[in-house]
């Protein structure tokens, strides 16, 4: 535990990938075994383990401190398991053996009240044998092992009076790690990509091969260590769907334009939902985030349509109502869930429009050229039309000049921008240039109101860096009043972090728990991509990609924008746009 | 048979600019321009130019002038620690906060009752400043900066240790300690020599001033240089002392791929560090923690506590649930410099 607090520790405050990446590297290859396997699971999928530690935490700490201050004390960390690891008292630590005259003195008082207290449970040995106990006077090593082996398995009470004893034998830095280690999402500044990322260079090899195997490896990955040590073959993911490394594009910048030739890309537009890649094999389905994340669970519609599939296919998931694309909002309602529930199945129900066709059956196409996947792309669909898909069409052009104009027009619900491919480039992995463009509108900008601030998380908690803006309406009375439409909370540099966060305490006009009201007196020139109907908020509409683009203090409130420049932006060239994209029937299947 | 004592809060308490003494007609550390003030130490929240009679202890004076000219008062008054004088019949005395250089709890005795007001203060050494002293009273007035149980500062020579533990495992690089210019940065360069380090440590400008302050009031800091007039090769791998607010600044990329460090309570919380992209943390505070809070306020014995700023919510919860009588003042304008 000791190396994996000091790793966590380092990561938090070590701002350069490149230092991010030596200190994984550092850890993989110096720790033993399971430990490192448990590490990496923490920083990437998350320990196997369920359990509801929130809550477990809150009756620990509650048997020592006031449940008031404990929210206060949450509120203003903005992590729990720091918020834990600081709070928990230091002198609970298991002391070591007292002299024989004391011991003798405490034996023959009292039944050694705190000792027995304390004592590992025996229904915990593996807690017993990970006591290595070296550096006298220090507290005594805890494997990652031994603490995974201990919150495996019990009841919820069993489990909690081994979390709280864990966490007896461990430092405020050893606490984190623990609650860090088992809590999933750690928040120490490492994508699970970058973990991986880190493993593949610490061992010269290259991410990819690990990718490409990931989701066929459980925790604590013996396996995969044992491959990039050189002890064992890379690990066969056998008939168990895995994720292949997407393609991502660059934006198309002015500069580009000279150098690209027409006639060497296909165009399509690019959806507004996320990207995702499934991967089906043997009645085993899988759909991944483009960062590698496995997103099946919440979506079994999507599972079962690929059921009887074998294939690897990229696209974009939507959710889809009547053949028309629902507001983003809509997707994020299933998003980042474990499980989902049948009526948000019925209520927001999911689409795949596909892109492109990386493996059909055990055949690899990657190294094929665009225009020749598209063409196997569209004959598979044609041959499986699995439900709940279609393909994404083409948009025809001669020239870019032709295809600004049909861009142009275009503003349809779901058009988040074009998206350009070589026709001759294969499949490969990562933002290659040259090859895929993603050609996006300018964003569009309104002057809104600062109507309420929220205190972050993690790095920014306690400062109020989520805002809730509006702009005026004038109701029936001829009263004019601000109705918020959106939230950002990024845009903003650090400084000016600062001085947003000490404004809204001087401007509070009312606080509850950590929102304020602030005064309508602060203009902020807000950047958006689009704006959709919605039922979130008081106004009707909601920004889409959201982002503070200015603070403007100079500008009086009263001249921020009103409801009406809002709703002129809302599908205003919609069904114009509609038929410029030429939007493609919905397949049936 | 004298009548009861009229209680402390018919004749001192808030208004807008501090706190206000009816009878002795005085404020303490008012946040702005008043006729008499009593000032309990030198930081700019507490320490206002423009008054027109200051009575403070002499170090405060002296910094009070360094920071805002020998005319930033009308009169000044120096009062030694354990002196008392009569303001209009109100007995006023100052008694060591342990916070900085000159730092004052202000000990006020009207009409059978005493409130003392603690200013800023700690009960951890601090070699650069006299030891904060208990006064037992019936109104006891705090400040509560970290008054959150998750504050548990380090001791500073531990935190100074890290700092020459990082200097030796990374010798190339210069360590860039952000601490406050007034207090906390002359307690760290002591606490460092302390911890047996005796090179030259570097100063930016923004610390020069106090820092030779503290040097002519007779705080030995060893050998230090100004960073402008010292050639950056030399300062590789060395300690520089610098304002927080220079650690993200321009003036910080002349030491290529320094280790940032900084020095403050605050950064016992992860998140407060990597709101400003430290990577050293140092938790060195010039303010009481929780449970020296608590512990201060137990000690004095009052009946009754105030909060003057700081996380005054949890205090005064905490202090009602052990039965203690306390209200939040809510003070404007305290604990606007950092820490």
């Amino acid at each position: 535990m000791r190396a994996f607090a000091r790793l966590m520790d380092c990561l938090v405050y070590t701002q350069s990938r490149n230092r991010k990446v030596a200190l994984l590297g550092h850890y993989f290859r110096s720790a033993p075994d399971p430990d490192r396997g448990w590490a990496l699971a923490a920083l990437t999928d998350g320990v196997p383990i369920r359990m509801p530690l929130r809550r477990m935490l809150s009756d620990l700490v509650s048997r020592f401190i006031d449940p008031v201050l404990y929210r206060l004390s949450r509120d203003y960390v903005g992590d729990t398991a720091e918020t834990v690891s600081l709070l928990w008292p230091d002198d609970r630590v298991i002391v070591p053996e007292p002299p024989a005259e004391t011991r003798v003195e405490a034996d023959a008082s009292k039944p050694r009240q705190l000792r027995l207290a304390l004592e590992p449970r025996a229904d915990v040995p593996e807690l017993l044998a990970a006591k290595i106990g070296d550096n006298s006077g220090e507290l005594p090593e805890l494997s990652l092992g031994a603490v995974v082996a201990a919150m495996a398995n019990g009841t919820t009470a069993e489990r909690t009076e081994r979390l709280g004893h864990l966490l007896d034998q461990l430092d405020a830095t050893g606490r984190w790690a623990l609650l860090k280690l088992i809590g999933g999402a750690p928040r120490v500044g490492v994508s699970a990509r970058l973990a991986r990322t880190a493993l593949a260079e610490s061992y010269s090899r290259d991410v990819s091969e690990i990718e490409e195997i990931w989701h066929a490896l459980t925790p604590p990955y013996l396996d995969l260590f044992q491959w990039l040590e050189g002890n064992a073959d890379r690990p066969d993911p056998g008939a168990k769907p895995v994720f292949r490394p997407v393609m991502l594009a660059h934006p198309v910048e002015e500069e580009d334009w000279p150098r690209l030739a027409p006639e060497d890309f296909i165009a399509e537009w690019k959806w507004d939902g996320i990207r995702v890649q499934i991967a089906a094999r043997s009645g085993d389905v899988k759909m991944f985030s483009r960062q590698g994340d496995d997103i099946s669970a919440a979506f079994p519609e999507i599972r079962s349509a690929f059921q009887d599939q074998d294939c690897v296919a990229d696209g974009e998931l939507l959710v889809m109502r009547d053949g028309e694309i629902a507001p983003f909002n809509d997707l994020q309602q299933r998003l980042n869930r474990k499980s989902i529930t049948a009526k948000m199945m019925q209520m927001y129900p999911p689409h795949v429009r596909l892109y492109d066709l990386l493996f059909d059956g055990q055949e690899d196409l990657r190294t094929l050229p665009f225009e020749d996947r598209r063409a196997r792309l569209e004959a598979w669909h044609a041959q499986h039309h699995p439900p709940l898909t279609d393909v994404s069409q083409l948009v025809g052009f001669k020239t870019f000049a032709e295809l600004g104009e049909l861009w142009s027009s275009a503003r349809a619900e779901g058009i988040e921008g074009l998206m350009l491919k070589r026709r001759a480039g294969p499949y490969q992995a990562g933002r290659v240039k040259g090859e895929w463009f993603k050609w996006k509108r300018a964003a569009l900008t309104l002057d809104c109101v600062l109507m309420y601030a929220q205190r972050g998380s993690g790095k920014r908690s306690s400062y109020y860096s989520d805002y809730t803006f509006g702009v005026w309406k004038t109701d029936d009375n001829g009263d004019r009043q601000l109705v918020p439409v959106g939230k950002a909370y990024s845009g903003f540099t650090d400084e000016e972090l600062l001085i947003l966060d000490k404004w809204i305490r001087g401007h509070t006009t009312e606080a509850f728990g950590p929102v304020r009201a602030v005064e309508p007196e602060l203009v902020f020139e807000v950047a958006f991509d689009a704006v959709q109907s919605s039922t979130r908020h008081k106004s009707g509409v909601a920004m889409r990609f959201p982002r503070i683009h200015r603070i403007r203090w100079d500008k009086p409130a009263a001249e921020a924008d009103t409801i009406e420049s809002v709703l002129k932006l809302i599908g205003g060239a919609s069904s114009e746009a509609a038929a410029a994209a030429g939007n493609p029937a919905q397949t049936t299947g | 048979m004298s009548s009861p004592a009229p209680p402390v809060d018919t004749w001192l308490y808030p208004v807008g600019s501090g706190l206000y003494c009816e009878p002795g007609d005085f404020y303490v550390d008012p946040g702005r321009k008043v006729d008499r003030a009593v000032i309990t130490h030198g930081h700019s929240d507490h320490a206002r130019s423009g008054h027109g009679a200051v009575l403070a202890t002499a170090e405060t004076i002296a910094i009070m002038k360094v920071r805002y000219g020998e005319d930033c008062a009308g009169s000044f008054q120096a009062l030694a620690f354990g002196e008392t004088i009569s303001i209009n019949g109100v007995s006023v005395r100052l008694v060591p906060a342990g916070h900085i250089l000159g730092s004052a709890q202000v000990v006020i005795e009207w009409a059978r009752r005493r409130a003392v007001v603690s200013g800023d203060y700690k009960r951890a050494a601090d070699p650069t400043c006299a030891p904060f002293e208990v006064v037992p009273c019936d109104v006891f007035i705090t400040e509560a900066t970290f008054g959150l149980p998750v504050f548990r500062h380090e001791k500073a020579a531990h935190e100074a240790e890290k700092l020459l533990a990082s200097l030796a495992a990374e010798p190339d690089r210069t360590h860039l300690v952000g601490a406050y210019n007034l207090g906390k940065c002359q307690r760290m360069i002591r606490v460092v020599r302390d911890t047996g380090y005796d090179k030259p440590i570097y100063l930016h400008g923004g610390v020069m001033a106090l820092t030779d302050l503290y040097g002519k009031l007779g705080i030995d800091l060893g050998e230090l240089h100004a960073v402008s007039e010292s050639d950056p090769k030399s300062m590789r791998g060395s300690i520089v002392m610098c304002p927080p607010s220079a650690l993200g600044d321009r003036w910080s990329r002349r030491f290529g791929d320094p280790v940032t460090a900084f020095a403050s309570g605050w950064m016992r919380v992860r998140g407060r560090s990597r709101q400003m992209g430290i990577e050293l943390p140092l938790v060195v505070s010039d303010h009481v923690d929780w449970p020296e809070l608590i512990q201060t306020i137990i000690e004095t014995e009052a009946e009754e506590v105030w909060v003057t700023h700081g996380r005054e919510d949890a205090l005064v919860h905490y202090l009602g649930s052990i039965g203690k009588k306390a209200r939040a003042l809510a003070l404007v304008g305290y604990g606007e410099e950092a820490e």
